[in-house]
């Protein structure tokens, strides 16, 4: 299949001439499929924020291209806006940009930007609220009055309501309590599996990831330190673990085992595929 | 980007003029700034001229940075020398052409005034170049200390002063995001009319002025419960102390700007 976004080289270097000067994506390039779930490690400072930024071309690349269905997205910048609508952003903290008197208008910003009027408009607001669980009865109310998760999901009823191809989270549950992660995680999944849109997931839980996407992108000080399925980056549990970052519990439990000499599969990452592994091991009489 | 602008940022560094006492950096622009203004003469231009050069090569402050900081007073310089080189009268004319006559003392006054107001603002940026904006405060507060006697409340106006300056940086990497957020958003903030473009900035305006009310709320909150209670009895990190270098530089500081005040007086 036709990669829907592809990255070529990317770097990006800022402050360019001045005692700052400091890049922080350096030579990255992947690309994505359409309705792929795709997730996106590092750790703080990694460059993970500066490389969305580029996908939907608010920063600029110093040397490199974004491509959109093959195409530079900034081939003609006067036209930049209209990537901005096919690639939605949604940032982190994101109710932090909320300024509308109500919720409904808030999340209307996105659609009317996008010359929507009317009952087209109107729609867009109101599937953007089912998507993310709104109940009509907080449309009228100011955002400001909400509690966090509740903002949070305005917020990404903001960026939903653009309809977006390709929607990219920068860690969307940061902050929220366990309950509030999971619900919007699965408000997330849902989304994906019923409209298969293309999604790109930054995140530091290695859970949030390892139950959601189908390839990681693990980047390290600017670069790419891996790309593959979970099982393919899991199993490298170690490395991962050098590079600062954390690796999900059941893997954790099965870097131990082995460690202890019990040869699990170190791509095991769920608790199924780690009973499996275990129990493949008990029929050939391994000691455990 | 927001985050290039450069007025009166700290460039991090370790030279003598970095190291001196910043209260001494604050004399000295206050000694070089009277210089300034006494002198009205090749002579005395040429002396101010060579001690901001001296100073700029000492600080290793690249001239790119400090010319690059007069950019936006770049209208004020050309205004000055506009009004100066046209409406100064002189004894010889030099240009006449139809209501327009410049004066060979126009000329003079136009290019003293542009340099005075060039070393003006690049001599207060170098102090700002090499000092960090914390230490600055702390000196601003130790050489305003004798006006508490007529219940100044000159700690109170320092811990403003520094809680404003250091939430610069925050507030602009804040915007920058508040910005990127709603550009995502397909935010148009670059076309439209007047009017248009004012309503544009809403969506930017209105979280920044709620994140910058958190953010005091928060701070107060912090400070309170460190127990912080105003100036009364409190001891300070880094007590400022002159060294050597210090008096040697006043002592020079002092000796260059009664020179050039006492060749001003003598019309040199």
């Amino acid at each position: 299949m036709k990669p829907i976004l592809e990255v070529r080289r990317l770097t990006h270097t800022y402050s360019v001439g001045t005692p700052f000067e400091r890049t922080a994506v350096e030579d990255v390039s992947f690309s994505v499929a359409p309705g792929e779930f795709l997730g996106i490690m590092g750790h703080t400072g990694s460059g993970k924020s500066t490389l969305i930024q580029h996908l939907n071309g608010l920063l600029r690349p110093t040397s490199g291209q974004v491509l959109l269905h093959g195409q530079d997205v900034w081939r003609n910048p006067k036209e930049i806006r209209q990537v901005r609508f096919r690639v939605g952003l949604v940032f982190q903290y994101p109710e932090h940009q909320l300024f509308e008197e109500t919720v409904y208008r808030d999340i209307a910003f996105g659609p009317a930007n996008m010359g929507k009027t009317g009952q087209e408009l109107d729609r867009c607001v109101r599937e953007a609220a089912k998507l993310v669980g709104l109940r009509d009865s907080q449309m009228e109310k100011s955002p400001f009055e909400l509690s966090g998760g509740q903002k949070r999901r305005v917020a990404l009823a903001g960026v939903l309501a653009m309809d977006p191809e390709v929607l990219v989270l920068d860690e969307p549950a940061a902050g929220l309590d366990p309950a509030g992660r999971e619900n919007l995680m699965a408000n997330i999944r849902d989304y994906h599996r019923n409209h298969h849109k293309t999604i790109l997931l930054v995140s530091h839980s290695m859970d949030e990831i390892a139950r959601n996407a189908s390839r990681i992108l693990v980047l390290k000080r600017a670069r790419i330190l891996m790309d593959g399925t979970p099982e393919q980056v899991f199993a490298r549990g170690e490395e991962l673990q050098a590079a600062g970052l954390d690796v999900p519990h059941v893997t954790r439990i099965a870097l131990a085992l082995r460690r202890r000499g019990i040869p699990v599969d170190p791509g095991a990452y769920t608790a199924e595929a780690l009973e499996a592994s275990l129990l493949s091991l008990r029929k050939d009489g391994a000691p455990c | 980007m927001l985050k290039d602008i450069t007025l009166g940022q700290y460039f991090p560094g370790d030279t003598v003029a970095h190291r001196l006492d910043p209260r001494t950096k604050i004399l000295l622009v206050v000694l070089y700034i009277a210089a300034l203004f006494s002198a009205r003469s090749y002579l005395t231009y040429g002396i101010m001229i060579l001690c901001l050069a001296l100073c700029v090569s000492v600080s290793k402050v690249r001239p790119r940075a400090m010319v690059r900081g007069l950019r936006p007073v770049l209208f004020i310089i050309l205004f000055t020398a506009g009004i100066n080189l046209l409406f100064t009268p002189g004894e010889r004319n030099l240009v006449e052409f139809g209501v327009i006559h410049i004066s060979d003392t126009g000329v003079r006054t136009a290019v003293f005034m542009v340099l005075r107001i060039l070393l003006l603002i690049m001599g207060t940026f170098l102090m700002t170049y090499t000092t960090s904006p914390i230490s600055l405060t702390d000196a601003l507060e130790s050489l305003l200390n004798w006006m508490k006697r007529f219940h100044v409340p000159v700690h109170e106006l320092a811990m403003m002063m520094s809680i404003a300056l250091r939430f610069i940086p925050t507030l602009i990497e804040e915007t920058d995001k508040i910005l990127s957020a709603q550009k995502a958003r397909g935010a148009d903030l670059e076309s439209g009319n007047p009017v248009q473009r004012a309503r544009a900035m809403l969506p930017i305006l209105v979280p920044l002025f709620i994140s910058a009310i958190r953010r005091a709320d928060e701070l107060a909150t912090a400070m309170e419960c460190r127990c912080y209670h105003g100036g009364e009895g409190r001891t300070r990190l880094h007590v400022l102390q002159y060294a050597r270098r210090d008096y040697a530089a006043l002592t020079l500081g002092l000796c260059i700007c009664t020179g050039v005040m006492v060749l001003g007086r003598m019309g040199m």
